[in-house]
Protein backbone atom coordinates (compact mmCIF):
# COMPACT_ATOMS: atom_id res chain seq x y z
CA UNK A 1 0.00 0.00 0.00
CA UNK A 2 1.14 3.52 -0.79
CA UNK A 3 0.50 5.71 2.22
CA UNK A 4 -1.04 9.15 1.61
CA UNK A 5 -1.56 10.28 5.19
CA UNK A 6 -0.04 13.50 6.51
CA UNK A 7 -0.16 14.83 10.06
CA UNK A 8 -2.54 17.69 9.40
CA UNK A 9 -3.55 20.65 7.33
CA UNK A 10 -0.19 22.46 7.68
CA UNK A 11 1.74 19.60 6.13
CA UNK A 12 -1.02 18.97 3.59
CA UNK A 13 -0.91 22.51 2.23
CA UNK A 14 2.88 22.73 1.88
CA UNK A 15 3.75 24.26 -1.46
CA UNK A 16 0.72 26.51 -1.93
CA UNK A 17 1.83 29.89 -3.25
CA UNK A 18 0.59 33.24 -4.48
CA UNK A 19 -1.05 33.27 -7.94
CA UNK A 20 -1.85 29.57 -8.01
CA UNK A 21 -5.06 28.01 -9.34
CA UNK A 22 -7.09 25.93 -6.89
CA UNK A 23 -10.10 23.67 -7.25
CA UNK A 24 -12.34 23.51 -4.17
CA UNK A 25 -15.11 20.97 -3.72
CA UNK A 26 -18.53 21.66 -2.25
CA UNK A 27 -21.99 22.85 -3.23
CA UNK A 28 -22.93 25.95 -1.30
CA UNK A 29 -21.48 25.20 2.13
CA UNK A 30 -22.20 21.48 1.80
CA UNK A 31 -19.07 19.32 1.52
CA UNK A 32 -16.55 22.16 1.47
CA UNK A 33 -12.94 21.57 2.61
CA UNK A 34 -13.30 23.67 5.78
CA UNK A 35 -9.87 22.89 7.23
CA UNK A 36 -7.97 23.63 4.03
CA UNK A 37 -9.85 26.89 3.49
CA UNK A 38 -9.05 27.98 7.06
CA UNK A 39 -5.37 27.26 6.46
CA UNK A 40 -5.34 29.20 3.18
CA UNK A 41 -6.87 32.14 5.07
CA UNK A 42 -4.12 31.83 7.71
CA UNK A 43 -1.36 31.67 5.10
CA UNK A 44 -2.88 34.77 3.46
CA UNK A 45 -1.54 33.88 0.02
CA UNK A 46 -2.85 36.22 -2.68
CA UNK A 47 -3.72 36.41 -6.35
CA UNK A 48 -5.55 33.09 -6.33
CA UNK A 49 -7.77 31.69 -9.04
CA UNK A 50 -10.44 29.53 -7.43
CA UNK A 51 -12.54 27.00 -9.33
CA UNK A 52 -15.55 26.22 -7.17
CA UNK A 53 -19.27 25.93 -7.87
CA UNK A 54 -20.06 28.72 -5.39
CA UNK A 55 -18.17 31.43 -3.53
CA UNK A 56 -19.33 30.68 0.00
CA UNK A 57 -21.23 33.16 2.15
CA UNK A 58 -19.88 36.40 3.61
CA UNK A 59 -18.44 34.85 6.76
CA UNK A 60 -17.79 31.22 5.78
CA UNK A 61 -16.34 29.05 3.07
CA UNK A 62 -14.62 30.91 0.24
CA UNK A 63 -16.18 34.11 1.59
CA UNK A 64 -13.32 34.08 4.14
CA UNK A 65 -10.73 34.25 1.34
CA UNK A 66 -12.72 36.97 -0.40
CA UNK A 67 -12.80 39.08 2.77
CA UNK A 68 -9.00 39.15 2.82
CA UNK A 69 -8.95 39.88 -0.92
CA UNK A 70 -6.90 36.75 -1.58
CA UNK A 71 -8.85 35.79 -4.68
CA UNK A 72 -8.04 37.38 -8.03
CA UNK A 73 -10.44 35.31 -10.08
CA UNK A 74 -13.41 33.04 -9.38
CA UNK A 75 -14.63 30.36 -11.78
CA UNK A 76 -18.12 29.37 -10.61
CA UNK A 77 -21.65 28.61 -11.74
CA UNK A 78 -23.64 30.39 -9.04
CA UNK A 79 -22.54 33.14 -6.67
CA UNK A 80 -25.80 34.51 -5.32
CA UNK A 81 -25.24 34.21 -1.59
CA UNK A 82 -22.37 36.58 -0.95
CA UNK A 83 -22.62 40.39 -0.66
CA UNK A 84 -18.85 40.95 -0.50
CA UNK A 85 -18.46 38.87 -3.64
CA UNK A 86 -21.02 40.99 -5.45
CA UNK A 87 -19.35 44.20 -4.28
CA UNK A 88 -15.89 43.08 -5.45
CA UNK A 89 -17.28 41.86 -8.76
CA UNK A 90 -19.28 45.00 -9.56
CA UNK A 91 -16.34 47.25 -8.56
CA UNK A 92 -14.03 45.28 -10.85
CA UNK A 93 -11.67 44.15 -8.04
CA UNK A 94 -12.56 40.53 -8.68
CA UNK A 95 -12.51 38.78 -12.02
CA UNK A 96 -15.39 36.32 -12.42
CA UNK A 97 -15.98 33.61 -15.00
CA UNK A 98 -19.47 32.17 -14.74
CA UNK A 99 -19.97 28.84 -16.46
CA UNK A 100 -22.79 26.28 -16.58
CA UNK A 101 -22.72 23.90 -13.64
CA UNK A 102 -22.54 20.73 -15.73
CA UNK A 103 -19.73 22.25 -17.76
CA UNK A 104 -17.85 23.07 -14.54
CA UNK A 105 -18.17 19.46 -13.39
CA UNK A 106 -17.16 18.06 -16.76
CA UNK A 107 -14.14 20.38 -17.14
CA UNK A 108 -12.92 18.86 -13.86
CA UNK A 109 -13.66 15.33 -15.05
CA UNK A 110 -11.88 16.01 -18.36
CA UNK A 111 -8.76 17.12 -16.47
CA UNK A 112 -9.02 14.04 -14.25
CA UNK A 113 -9.41 11.67 -17.19
CA UNK A 114 -6.98 13.14 -19.69
CA UNK A 115 -9.42 14.67 -22.16
CA UNK A 116 -8.18 18.06 -23.44
CA UNK A 117 -11.70 19.21 -24.32
CA UNK A 118 -15.25 18.07 -25.00
CA UNK A 119 -18.44 19.25 -26.71
CA UNK A 120 -21.50 20.22 -24.70
CA UNK A 121 -24.81 21.79 -25.74
CA UNK A 122 -24.93 23.89 -22.53
CA UNK A 123 -24.67 27.59 -23.31
CA UNK A 124 -25.00 27.33 -27.07
CA UNK A 125 -26.46 30.58 -28.44
CA UNK A 126 -25.65 32.46 -25.21
CA UNK A 127 -22.74 34.66 -24.13
CA UNK A 128 -21.08 31.56 -22.65
CA UNK A 129 -20.42 30.40 -26.23
CA UNK A 130 -18.72 33.65 -27.31
CA UNK A 131 -15.28 33.01 -28.77
CA UNK A 132 -15.66 29.24 -28.51
CA UNK A 133 -15.59 26.71 -31.31
CA UNK A 134 -19.03 25.31 -32.18
CA UNK A 135 -19.94 22.20 -34.10
CA UNK A 136 -23.03 20.33 -35.19
CA UNK A 137 -23.57 16.69 -34.33
CA UNK A 138 -26.75 14.95 -35.53
CA UNK A 139 -28.52 18.22 -36.16
CA UNK A 140 -27.79 19.75 -32.74
CA UNK A 141 -25.26 22.47 -31.94
CA UNK A 142 -22.51 22.07 -29.34
CA UNK A 143 -19.68 24.21 -27.99
CA UNK A 144 -16.12 23.09 -27.30
CA UNK A 145 -15.11 23.39 -23.65
CA UNK A 146 -11.60 22.78 -22.34
CA UNK A 147 -10.32 20.78 -19.39
CA UNK A 148 -9.29 22.86 -16.38
CA UNK A 149 -5.65 23.25 -15.39
CA UNK A 150 -5.08 23.65 -11.68
CA UNK A 151 -2.23 23.43 -9.17
CA UNK A 152 -4.13 22.04 -6.18
CA UNK A 153 -7.52 20.45 -5.65
CA UNK A 154 -8.93 20.65 -2.11
CA UNK A 155 -11.67 18.15 -1.41
CA UNK A 156 -13.57 16.96 1.62
CA UNK A 157 -14.91 13.44 2.20
CA UNK A 158 -16.80 11.75 5.02
CA UNK A 159 -14.38 8.87 5.46
CA UNK A 160 -11.01 8.10 4.00
CA UNK A 161 -8.25 5.59 4.59
CA UNK A 162 -4.45 5.70 4.70
CA UNK A 163 -4.32 4.82 0.99
CA UNK A 164 -6.33 7.92 0.11
CA UNK A 165 -9.52 6.03 -0.75
CA UNK A 166 -12.57 8.21 -0.16
CA UNK A 167 -16.22 7.71 0.79
CA UNK A 168 -18.71 10.56 0.74
CA UNK A 169 -21.99 11.12 2.54
CA UNK A 170 -25.22 12.45 1.05
CA UNK A 171 -25.09 15.47 -1.21
CA UNK A 172 -21.74 16.49 0.35
CA UNK A 173 -20.28 14.41 -2.50
CA UNK A 174 -21.13 16.93 -5.28
CA UNK A 175 -17.98 18.27 -7.03
CA UNK A 176 -15.48 16.58 -4.71
CA UNK A 177 -15.03 13.31 -6.66
CA UNK A 178 -14.80 15.23 -9.97
CA UNK A 179 -11.91 17.33 -8.67
CA UNK A 180 -9.83 14.44 -7.32
CA UNK A 181 -6.89 13.94 -9.65
CA UNK A 182 -7.96 16.93 -11.75
CA UNK A 183 -5.19 19.18 -10.39
CA UNK A 184 -1.44 18.55 -10.09
CA UNK A 185 -1.89 17.74 -6.40
CA UNK A 186 -5.11 16.66 -4.65
CA UNK A 187 -5.49 17.21 -0.91
CA UNK A 188 -8.32 15.35 0.79
CA UNK A 189 -9.55 16.16 4.28
CA UNK A 190 -11.90 13.70 5.97
CA UNK A 191 -14.18 13.62 8.97
CA UNK A 192 -12.90 10.18 9.83
CA UNK A 193 -9.52 8.79 8.80
CA UNK A 194 -9.47 4.99 9.10
CA UNK A 195 -6.72 2.37 8.74
CA UNK A 196 -6.23 0.74 5.36
CA UNK A 197 -8.41 -2.34 5.17
CA UNK A 198 -11.35 -0.84 7.07
CA UNK A 199 -13.15 0.44 3.99
CA UNK A 200 -14.90 -2.13 1.83
CA UNK A 201 -13.17 -1.81 -1.59
CA UNK A 202 -16.58 -2.25 -3.23
CA UNK A 203 -17.86 0.86 -1.46
CA UNK A 204 -15.00 3.24 -2.24
CA UNK A 205 -16.24 6.30 -4.20
CA UNK A 206 -12.83 7.68 -5.18
CA UNK A 207 -9.78 5.38 -5.46
CA UNK A 208 -6.69 6.63 -3.63
CA UNK A 209 -4.65 6.98 -6.82
CA UNK A 210 -6.41 10.31 -7.42
CA UNK A 211 -5.36 11.67 -3.99
CA UNK A 212 -1.81 12.74 -3.05
CA UNK A 213 -2.34 13.69 0.59
CA UNK A 214 -5.05 12.86 3.09
CA UNK A 215 -5.52 14.13 6.64
CA UNK A 216 -7.94 13.89 9.55
CA UNK A 217 -9.93 17.14 9.61
CA UNK A 218 -10.97 18.91 12.81
CA UNK A 219 -13.83 20.96 14.22
CA UNK A 220 -16.23 20.70 11.29
CA UNK A 221 -18.96 23.33 11.48
CA UNK A 222 -20.99 21.98 8.55
CA UNK A 223 -23.14 25.07 8.41
CA UNK A 224 -26.63 24.82 6.90
CA UNK A 225 -27.34 27.63 4.46
CA UNK A 226 -31.13 27.25 4.21
CA UNK A 227 -32.52 25.37 7.17
CA UNK A 228 -35.93 24.21 5.93
CA UNK A 229 -38.10 21.95 8.08
CA UNK A 230 -41.73 20.90 8.39
CA UNK A 231 -43.82 20.69 11.53
CA UNK A 232 -44.56 17.28 13.00
CA UNK B 1 -55.62 34.97 -11.49
CA UNK B 2 -53.47 32.31 -9.85
CA UNK B 3 -50.99 32.72 -7.02
CA UNK B 4 -47.66 30.87 -6.94
CA UNK B 5 -49.24 27.77 -5.46
CA UNK B 6 -51.91 27.84 -8.15
CA UNK B 7 -49.24 27.88 -10.87
CA UNK B 8 -47.51 24.94 -9.17
CA UNK B 9 -50.81 23.08 -8.90
CA UNK B 10 -51.53 23.51 -12.60
CA UNK B 11 -48.01 22.41 -13.60
CA UNK B 12 -48.33 19.32 -11.41
CA UNK B 13 -51.06 18.14 -13.80
CA UNK B 14 -48.35 17.83 -16.47
CA UNK B 15 -46.58 15.12 -14.44
CA UNK B 16 -46.90 11.58 -15.73
CA UNK B 17 -46.37 8.26 -14.05
CA UNK B 18 -42.71 7.19 -14.17
CA UNK B 19 -41.30 10.68 -14.84
CA UNK B 20 -37.93 11.79 -13.51
CA UNK B 21 -38.30 15.52 -12.89
CA UNK B 22 -35.88 18.35 -12.14
CA UNK B 23 -37.44 21.26 -10.27
CA UNK B 24 -35.82 24.70 -10.30
CA UNK B 25 -35.73 27.13 -7.41
CA UNK B 26 -38.87 29.16 -6.55
CA UNK B 27 -42.33 28.29 -7.88
CA UNK B 28 -41.12 24.98 -9.42
CA UNK B 29 -40.16 23.67 -5.96
CA UNK B 30 -43.84 23.98 -4.95
CA UNK B 31 -44.87 21.50 -7.67
CA UNK B 32 -43.72 18.65 -5.40
CA UNK B 33 -46.64 19.48 -3.07
CA UNK B 34 -49.27 18.70 -5.72
CA UNK B 35 -48.32 15.35 -7.29
CA UNK B 36 -51.55 13.88 -8.70
CA UNK B 37 -52.85 10.82 -6.86
CA UNK B 38 -52.02 7.43 -8.30
CA UNK B 39 -48.79 8.37 -10.09
CA UNK B 40 -45.15 7.89 -9.12
CA UNK B 41 -42.52 10.48 -10.01
CA UNK B 42 -38.94 10.94 -8.79
CA UNK B 43 -37.39 14.33 -8.23
CA UNK B 44 -33.78 14.95 -9.24
CA UNK B 45 -31.76 17.78 -7.75
CA UNK B 46 -28.64 18.65 -9.70
CA UNK B 47 -26.39 18.89 -6.66
CA UNK B 48 -26.52 15.10 -6.58
CA UNK B 49 -29.71 13.39 -5.41
CA UNK B 50 -32.43 11.40 -7.13
CA UNK B 51 -35.53 10.50 -5.15
CA UNK B 52 -35.82 13.70 -3.14
CA UNK B 53 -38.44 13.68 -0.38
CA UNK B 54 -40.11 16.41 1.69
CA UNK B 55 -38.33 18.80 4.06
CA UNK B 56 -37.18 17.08 7.26
CA UNK B 57 -39.03 17.32 10.56
CA UNK B 58 -37.58 19.89 12.93
CA UNK B 59 -34.45 18.49 14.56
CA UNK B 60 -33.95 15.78 11.94
CA UNK B 61 -32.14 17.97 9.41
CA UNK B 62 -28.77 16.80 8.10
CA UNK B 63 -26.24 19.38 6.83
CA UNK B 64 -25.03 16.77 4.32
CA UNK B 65 -28.43 16.31 2.68
CA UNK B 66 -29.61 19.38 0.76
CA UNK B 67 -31.21 20.29 -2.57
CA UNK B 68 -29.87 22.64 -5.26
CA UNK B 69 -31.51 25.55 -3.43
CA UNK B 70 -29.31 24.65 -0.42
CA UNK B 71 -32.42 23.71 1.59
CA UNK B 72 -32.33 20.73 3.93
CA UNK B 73 -34.28 17.79 2.48
CA UNK B 74 -35.03 14.11 3.04
CA UNK B 75 -34.87 11.18 0.64
CA UNK B 76 -37.49 8.65 -0.43
CA UNK B 77 -37.05 4.86 -0.47
CA UNK B 78 -35.04 4.04 -3.61
CA UNK B 79 -33.14 7.34 -3.55
CA UNK B 80 -29.51 7.68 -4.58
CA UNK B 81 -26.67 10.19 -4.20
CA UNK B 82 -24.03 10.87 -6.86
CA UNK B 83 -21.39 13.39 -7.90
CA UNK B 84 -22.03 16.52 -9.98
CA UNK B 85 -20.69 15.06 -13.24
CA UNK B 86 -23.00 12.04 -12.94
CA UNK B 87 -25.86 14.40 -12.13
CA UNK B 88 -25.35 16.37 -15.31
CA UNK B 89 -24.93 13.18 -17.32
CA UNK B 90 -28.51 12.41 -16.26
CA UNK B 91 -29.52 15.85 -17.50
CA UNK B 92 -27.38 16.16 -20.65
CA UNK B 93 -28.01 12.54 -21.56
CA UNK B 94 -31.78 13.20 -21.46
CA UNK B 95 -32.48 10.65 -18.75
CA UNK B 96 -34.49 13.29 -16.89
CA UNK B 97 -37.95 13.51 -18.48
CA UNK B 98 -39.10 16.96 -17.46
CA UNK B 99 -37.48 20.20 -16.35
CA UNK B 100 -39.55 22.86 -14.62
CA UNK B 101 -37.86 26.20 -14.05
CA UNK B 102 -38.51 29.87 -13.51
CA UNK B 103 -37.68 32.67 -15.95
CA UNK B 104 -37.34 36.43 -16.21
CA UNK B 105 -38.27 36.36 -19.91
CA UNK B 106 -39.47 33.84 -22.49
CA UNK B 107 -39.58 34.62 -26.22
CA UNK B 108 -42.17 33.40 -28.72
CA UNK B 109 -39.54 31.11 -30.32
CA UNK B 110 -38.81 29.36 -27.00
CA UNK B 111 -35.71 31.35 -25.99
CA UNK B 112 -35.35 31.82 -22.24
CA UNK B 113 -33.49 34.36 -20.09
CA UNK B 114 -33.18 33.78 -16.35
CA UNK B 115 -29.63 34.25 -15.14
CA UNK B 116 -28.41 37.80 -15.45
CA UNK B 117 -29.52 41.43 -15.49
CA UNK B 118 -26.45 43.32 -16.78
CA UNK B 119 -25.11 45.81 -14.23
CA UNK B 120 -27.75 44.85 -11.67
CA UNK B 121 -27.95 41.19 -10.82
CA UNK B 122 -25.34 38.59 -11.63
CA UNK B 123 -25.87 35.44 -9.65
CA UNK B 124 -24.90 32.97 -12.33
CA UNK B 125 -26.66 30.33 -14.34
CA UNK B 126 -26.10 27.40 -11.97
CA UNK B 127 -27.37 24.33 -13.78
CA UNK B 128 -29.99 26.17 -15.85
CA UNK B 129 -27.98 26.31 -19.10
CA UNK B 130 -27.25 22.57 -18.99
CA UNK B 131 -30.91 21.85 -18.22
CA UNK B 132 -32.43 23.96 -20.98
CA UNK B 133 -29.86 22.88 -23.59
CA UNK B 134 -30.62 19.21 -23.03
CA UNK B 135 -34.10 18.55 -21.66
CA UNK B 136 -36.68 17.38 -24.17
CA UNK B 137 -39.55 18.80 -22.18
CA UNK B 138 -39.16 22.18 -20.51
CA UNK B 139 -41.97 23.97 -18.71
CA UNK B 140 -41.48 27.50 -17.43
CA UNK B 141 -43.29 28.58 -14.28
CA UNK B 142 -43.48 32.35 -13.85
CA UNK B 143 -45.69 35.39 -13.38
CA UNK B 144 -47.05 36.71 -16.67
CA UNK B 145 -45.72 40.23 -16.05
CA UNK B 146 -42.82 41.70 -14.05
CA UNK B 147 -43.11 44.04 -11.06
CA UNK B 148 -43.36 47.03 -13.38
CA UNK B 149 -46.35 45.37 -15.07
CA UNK B 150 -44.45 44.63 -18.29
CA UNK B 151 -44.96 41.39 -20.18
CA UNK B 152 -42.44 38.59 -19.61
CA UNK B 153 -43.67 36.77 -22.75
CA UNK B 154 -41.85 38.61 -25.50
CA UNK B 155 -41.15 38.66 -29.22
CA UNK B 156 -37.46 38.56 -28.38
CA UNK B 157 -35.70 38.36 -25.01
CA UNK B 158 -33.97 41.59 -23.95
CA UNK B 159 -31.81 39.97 -21.25
CA UNK B 160 -28.81 37.67 -21.82
CA UNK B 161 -30.09 34.26 -22.90
CA UNK B 162 -29.92 31.04 -20.90
CA UNK B 163 -30.91 28.88 -23.87
CA UNK B 164 -32.35 29.09 -27.37
CA UNK B 165 -35.50 27.51 -28.84
CA UNK B 166 -35.98 25.27 -25.85
CA UNK B 167 -39.11 26.17 -23.83
CA UNK B 168 -42.10 23.99 -24.72
CA UNK B 169 -44.76 25.32 -22.39
CA UNK B 170 -45.27 28.30 -20.08
CA UNK B 171 -47.61 28.31 -17.10
CA UNK B 172 -48.23 31.74 -15.58
CA UNK B 173 -50.67 33.28 -13.12
CA UNK B 174 -52.86 34.11 -16.15
CA UNK B 175 -52.56 31.29 -18.66
CA UNK B 176 -51.11 28.07 -20.02
CA UNK B 177 -49.29 28.64 -23.30
CA UNK B 178 -47.59 26.30 -25.71
CA UNK B 179 -44.54 27.50 -27.64
CA UNK B 180 -45.18 26.71 -31.32
CA UNK B 181 -43.33 27.53 -34.55
CA UNK B 182 -45.66 30.50 -34.95
CA UNK B 183 -45.69 31.90 -31.42
CA UNK B 184 -47.39 31.38 -28.04
CA UNK B 185 -50.53 29.31 -28.45
CA UNK B 186 -53.04 30.07 -25.70
CA UNK B 187 -54.22 26.72 -24.31
CA UNK B 188 -55.99 27.71 -21.09
CA UNK B 189 -56.95 30.80 -19.13
CA UNK B 190 -56.61 31.10 -15.34
CA UNK B 191 -59.93 31.26 -13.46
CA UNK B 192 -61.49 34.69 -13.92
CA UNK B 193 -59.01 35.85 -16.58
CA UNK B 194 -60.31 36.75 -20.05
CA UNK B 195 -58.61 36.12 -23.40
CA UNK B 196 -58.39 39.90 -23.83
CA UNK B 197 -56.52 40.27 -20.53
CA UNK B 198 -54.02 37.58 -21.56
CA UNK B 199 -53.60 39.28 -24.94
CA UNK B 200 -52.95 42.64 -23.23
CA UNK B 201 -50.31 41.12 -20.94
CA UNK B 202 -48.51 39.26 -23.75
CA UNK B 203 -46.02 41.19 -25.91
CA UNK B 204 -45.01 38.17 -28.02
CA UNK B 205 -47.24 36.77 -30.73
CA UNK B 206 -50.30 35.13 -29.18
CA UNK B 207 -52.26 32.54 -31.12
CA UNK B 208 -55.90 32.22 -30.13
CA UNK B 209 -57.87 29.39 -31.67
CA UNK B 210 -61.56 28.94 -30.96
CA UNK B 211 -62.92 28.98 -27.46
CA UNK B 212 -60.06 28.96 -24.91
CA UNK B 213 -61.10 26.93 -21.85
CA UNK B 214 -60.56 27.93 -18.23
CA UNK B 215 -58.00 25.85 -16.28
CA UNK B 216 -59.27 22.98 -14.20
CA UNK B 217 -57.13 22.81 -11.08
CA UNK B 218 -58.64 19.99 -9.02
Amino acid sequence: MIRKTVAGVVEATEGVKDNMTFMLGGFGLCGIPENSIAELVKKNIKGLTCISNNAGVDDFGLGLLLQQKQIKKMVSSYVGENDEFERQMLSGELEVELIPQGTLAERCKAAQGGFPAFYTPAGYGTEVAEGKETREFNGKMYILEKAFEADFAFVKAWKGDEAGNLVFKGTARNFNPCMCGAAKITIAEVEELVPAGSLDPDQVHVPGIFVQKIFQGKNYEKRIEQLTVRKR
Amino acid sequence: MLDKNGIAKRIAKELEDGYFVNLGIGIPTLVANYIPKGIEVEFQSENGVLGMGPFPFEGEEDADVINAGKQTITTMPGASFFDSATSFNMIRGQHVDLTILGAMEVAENGDIANWKIPGKMVKGMGGAMDLVASAENIIVAMMHTNRAGESKLLRKCSLPLTGVNCVKKVVTNMAVLEVTDNGFKLLERAPGVSVEEVQKATEGKLIIEGNVPEMILD
